[in-house]
């Protein structure tokens, strides 16, 4: 009993540390931090501000709900893009400043490791996300009066598991390919935005992709949160999203990890667990 | 006490020829240990010298847990290296060539992430990161600065102090001297020899650097493309090779000059 406490112990000081570590870098990456922000917001601001052009171009649109509809899309991907960025750094980042070997070589279990690192996009992906949001409707005056936005946090929440499951998934892609690890990790993200209906109902994408989009867990967090801002949903109404989400996360975080744990294995078997750049 | 035991130790690596068959490189194995055999008793300092490719790092990284074996087997005050990972990884810490940080923390940032993966909480970093950077040198005032504005004989340092935080009782040293100043590399072969008969430490050092070798381990090894030719005093090893100096004893056994590091860097193993 005494030595299973003293393990926990260890395991949760070592995940303090990847929360540490995370945060430190923001600090001093703090100008690189605002930049990244700034450019978010402008990218966001471009994609939303393309309802109201259809509207002054004559086109026939509820231009609040367009808007509201695109805000969406932009920060759910501007979050899941930081969860991504952050887990698949999880090795890129350690690799190109040659920290990686000292990290992989301390007892620490690597689902703690990798767990720690999930927490941190989280909490860092969700404030955010939310100052994003917050910026951006404020540019439009948006009437967000009836939004039910516990219950988009929950879909958020829910959705994040899964997130956090394909995280680990992307994030041994440059623990196999320390060259094409990153490439690849883009590629899987592309594909992800273009299935999942980030800026457009998936019913209007071809037969295949609208296949694929059911086992992506953005195109029922996507869905759930408009549903949850635009219509005032509660959970009740959103458990048609929700379910899928949950069965999506109990399968994607055990899978990752093991995809993890034999990315690892096969690093280490072909001396790929090195500094590089 | 037994603290390190290697038996027929194997690793090699793939590597893509520069030629092309049809579409693809031809690959080959390129061995980078060949069943190297030796052990190290508590509180010993053996030294390993080899040329750039000789399997130096392989070996570090071995017994490290970094690199799974072919062949053979390694333990660690008993753990098995390879079955036992955890245990081994509670006893061991390693500087190499490269003080790796993240450069834009601060060296107080870098050493309590590094403590905390070992279980140490906050409460104790803070007492033992300022004693221990003290220990090998580092100025206070410059506790909180970056690591990209340091020296490489200060981060060097701080890589020490960084494998000493967590007392392992094997430190693997890879080339720790390596690319410093003359100063720096008194300084960090001073701290070594402390750390050596203070602590009680058993020292692996892996290095290119004779008179390093000489000055600071009770045995000294030759590892020539893979295989350990030797591991004995350094006085024997003269003896042995009928050899004036440790540089005469290695051209003796592995029929090479030390300084030609080319024709092992050529392998393709690490260097």
């Amino acid at each position: 009993m005494r030595g299973a406490a003293a393990t926990l112990r260890h395991e949760l000081i070592g995940l303090s540390g990847v929360l540490e570590r995370n945060a430190n870098l923001v600090k001093r990456y703090a100008w690189w931090e605002l930049a990244f922000f700034v450019w978010s917001l402008a990218n966001t601001l471009t994609i939303v501000f393309i309802a109201k052009g259809i509207d002054a171009a004559g086109g026939k649109i509820d231009v609040d709900r367009a808007t509201t509809t695109l805000l969406i899309g932009a920060v759910i991907w501007s979050y899941l893009g930081v969860l991504f960025e952050i887990l698949t750094e999880t090795v890129a980042w350690e690799r190109w400043e040659g920290t990686i070997e000292y990290t992989f070589m301390a007892p620490l279990a690597r689902p703690v490791h990798l767990i720690g690192m999930g927490i941190f996009a989280v909490v860092y992906g969700v404030i955010r996300t939310a100052v994003l949001f917050a910026v951006i409707a404020s540019f439009f005056s948006l009437s967000l009066g009836g939004a039910n936005f516990a219950a988009a946090l929950v879909v958020l929440a829910v959705a994040s598991v899964s997130f956090i499951g394909i995280g680990m998934m992307t994030a041994v892609l440059p623990l196999i390919s320390p060259e094409k690890g990153m490439q690849m990790g883009f590629i899987a993200q592309g594909i992800l935005l273009v299935i999942s209906g980030v800026y457009y109902p998936v019913s209007v994408l071809p037969q295949w992709m609208q296949w694929l989009s059911t086992i992506s867990p953005a195109t029922y967090a996507l869905r759930g949160i408009r549903h949850a801002i635009l219509d005032g949903a509660g959970i009740n109404a959103l458990w048609g999203d929700i379910w899928p989400l949950i069965v999506i996360g109990i399968v994607a975080i055990p899978a990752g990890l093991v995809i993890f744990g034999l990315g690892e294995r096969h690093a280490k078997r072909h001396g790929k667990l090195k500094r590089s750049g | 006490m037994t603290a390190v035991e290697v038996e027929n130790l194997r690793k090699e690596f793939l590597r893509r020829d520069a030629e092309r068959s049809g579409l693809r490189r031809r690959r080959r194995r390129v061995p980078a240990l060949e069943d190297v055999t030796f052990s190290m008793e508590r509180g010993e300092c053996v030294a390993i010298l080899g040329q750039n490719g000789s399997g130096k790092s392989t070996l570090v990284r071995l017994l490290s847990t970094l690199l799974l074996h072919d062949g053979g087997r390694a333990s660690v005050f008993g753990y098995d290296v390879f079955r036992e990972p955890r245990a081994v990884q509670r006893l061991v810490n390693r500087v190499s060539v490269e003080a790796s940080f993240f450069k834009k923390m601060s060296s107080t940032e870098n050493l309590s992430y590094a403590a905390r993966f070992y279980g140490m909480s906050a409460s104790e970093t803070r007492e033992r990161i300022p004693e221990i950077l003290r220990r090998v040198g580092f100025p206070e005032k410059r506790r909180h600065e970056s690591m990209e504005h340091l020296s490489r004989g200060m981060q060097q340092k701080v890589s020490l102090a960084r494998a000493l935080l967590t007392s392992p009782v094997l430190l693997l040293l890879d080339e720790p001297t390596t690319g410093l100043d003359p100063r720096s590399k008194l300084e960090v072969q001073e701290f070594i020899r402390e750390v050596w008969t203070a602590h009680d430490a058993t020292i692996l050092l892996c290095t290119h650097d004779l008179a390093e070798a000489e000055a600071l381990a009770d045995r000294v090894g030759i590892l020539d493309r893979g295989r350990l030719l030797c591991l004995e005093p350094a006085n024997n090893l003269k003896e042995r090779y009928r050899a004036e100096t440790l540089e005469e004893a290695f051209f003796a056994a592995t029929g090479r000059e030390f300084e030609h590091e080319n024709d092992d860097s050529e392998r393709g193993v690490f260097a």
